[in-house]
């Protein structure tokens, strides 16, 4: 193991309502706050867990953004990465895209893993690990809750509907990962001043050889559909009422 | 005509009914011929089940040693392979479909649009985004095969009756050694499936302790309903994930929720607004939850859900 790439996605702050324009044309993102996408801080903990136990691994983080996406890539050399790469575009970029990408620089950095969120909540499309495995011919282990490396292999527990799924896999592979992974760290200041002098080198979808296009298009968002309000019963015979005459007990 | 191809999760023995869910969806498109696969090591039985799904028009079983355990690594070639003939690739939004799905796409070299929820053309559908916080109307390019995942709370299963044929393909596709199946851990099987049970009483933080997710047991299995969790009870440990509930966990449409001690964050709220009805008993009468119930009522669940299964 010497080396793990970490694919970080810049999204809004899980902690901010989101609403729609009123027009239809997007969601209201002007000034709102961004931050690392937060399965994307349990995949770069689970990196920077594996090195501090494996040592002498370097942690490599990229993204694919807007020029600020470098303040995402600040925290991730903050929360410890070695290096960081941004990708630097204004256009919209779908999974098929990010994962070609990704490919593009797999390619060049030749990394043992690369670990991601199991999806962006944003657009909540949970596919670019998958299409990434799948362009770089390489296995795959998603929704991981539980990663345990072995000589050139990884068993993976997998979070599935059933519930736990053990799977082992070849590297190089492509994880990842849920929420119950880990917890990541908090950043320290000290961190945030060291992170400063770590470098981020900028380059570009051209650079890459990748053409950004929009295969999918969007025609217009809407607000959600909202529930009526219901009725409040006093007491449990009440309730019991209620529910048998809408035949549901 | 569209063809569509629905990629069929079942276990061995029984057909998932996500994949019922799946050929309504397809159904929504006009000019649907609808095939779905099934790929495992025996798939004669979930075959009959498929092809007597009404509006089915045909069944193809890749039967394989290799296919016993599906693993995306091992299906994906395999669903690409047989995507050739078909326009529409669709699988459901479950764990193997939202696992799978990608990587087919990738292989085809198409996008995927990920949990369709309603079809307004053969290539435009809305999906939410944002937790389901904002619907977005997407359109698809009809020159290239379209693969998506579909979102099962959003459509009712199809019924049955129907007579498919159905036909055994044998694929001459390499298959990758680098990913293997070793084992799964899956909780009690005795109650209803918690993602497609009809009737679901799922416990929050208020429950205070596993122990005390008895009574809520005791109460399910009275009325037959499958048992949930709210994110904050299985954090706290009293329920294993299987059970979560919510944007990230498991979101579902039963005819009836019953949310016992569940404050209602946005997030559960994001796994249950497609519940027919949902109940909602809270000794916090000021819980969002009671925003969005039909019915509610403020009082204590340790009093409450003991009382309601005596009278059921």
């Amino acid at each position: 193991m010497q080396k793990i790439m970490v694919c970080i996605k810049r999204v809004v702050d899980y902690n901010v309502r989101v609403r729609v324009k009123p027009d239809g044309s997007g969601v209201m993102l002007d000034g709102v706050k961004m931050s690392v996408n937060p399965f994307d801080e349990i995949a770069l903990e689970e990196a920077l867990r594996i090195k501090e136990r494996v040592g002498n691994v370097e942690v490599l983080a990229v993204s694919i953004g807007v020029g600020d996406t470098q303040q995402q890539l600040r925290t991730a050399l903050a929360m410890g990465a070695d290096r960081a790469i941004l990708v630097q575009t204004d256009a919209a970029v779908e999974p098929l895209t990010a994962a070609q990408t990704f490919l593009a620089v797999a390619k060049k950095e030749n990394p043992d893993l690369i670990f991601l969120g199991k999806q962006a909540i944003d657009d909540d499309a949970n596919q670019t690990g998958q299409m990434l495995a799948a362009l770089w011919e390489r296995p795959q282990a998603t929704y991981a809750s539980k990663v345990e490396i072995n000589g050139g292999k990884v068993q993976v527990t997998r979070e599935v509907d059933a519930g736990l799924e053990t799977i082992e896999v070849d590297l190089p592979a492509v994880i990842t990962v849920d929420l119950r992974l880990n917890e990541p760290r908090y950043v320290k200041l000290p961190d945030i001043m060291k992170a400063k002098k770590k470098t981020l080198d900028v380059t570009s979808l051209d650079a890459l050889g990748i053409a950004a296009g929009q295969l999918i298009k969007t025609v217009k968002t809407d607000p959600p559909p909202q529930r009526q309000k219901g009725v409040m019963v006093k007491d449990v015979t009440e309730l019991f009422d209620v529910l048998r005459k809408k035949g549901l007990i | 005509m569209h063809k569509v191809l629905i990629v069929g999760e079942h276990d061995g023995k029984t057909l998932n009914p996500a994949t019922a869910k799946c050929v309504t969806c397809a159904k929504a498109i006009a000019d649907a011929e609808i095939t779905i696969a099934l790929l495992g090591a025996d798939t004669a039985a979930v075959a009959a089940q498929a092809a007597a799904l009404a509006g089915v028009k045909s069944v193809v079983r890749v039967d394989r040693a290799e296919n016993v355990h599906a693993l995306a690594a091992t299906f994906a070639p395999q669903i690409a392979a047989l995507a050739a003939d078909y326009s529409h690739v669709f699988g459901p939004s479950t764990s193997f479909g939202k696992d799978l799905m990608p990587r087919t796409a990738a292989l085809l070299g198409v996008p995927q649009i990920s949990d369709l929820m309603a079809v307004e053309g053969a290539y435009r559908f809305r999906r939410p985004i944002y937790a389901g916080n904002a619907i977005v109307t997407v359109e698809a390019d009809p020159s290239r095969k379209l693969v998506a995942t579909v979102r099962v709370a959003s459509f009712e299963a199809a019924g049955t009756g129907g007579s498919g044929s159905i036909d055994s393909k044998t694929l001459t596709v390499a298959l990758p050694s680098h990913t293997r199946y070793i084992g799964a851990r899956t909780g009690s099987t005795d109650r209803p499936d918690l993602q497609t049970a009809a009737r679901v009483v799922s416990g929050g933080r208020a429950l205070g302790s596993a122990e005390n997710f008895k009574i809520l047991f005791s109460f399910a299995d009275k009325i037959g309903a499958a048992v949930g969790a709210s994110r904050a009870a299985v954090d706290a440990g009293y329920a294993p994930n299987e059970m979560q509930v919510g944007q990230t966990g498991k979101i579902i449409s039963p005819e009836m929720y019953i949310a016992i001690g569940i404050s209602g964050a946005i997030q559960h709220l994001t796994g249950i607004k497609d519940a027919r009805t949902i109940v909602a008993i809270n000794k916090d009468g000021e819980a969002p939850i009671f925003e969005v119930a039909d019915v509610g009522l403020v009082g204590d669940l340790f009093q409450i859900v003991p009382e309601l299964e005596k009278m059921v």
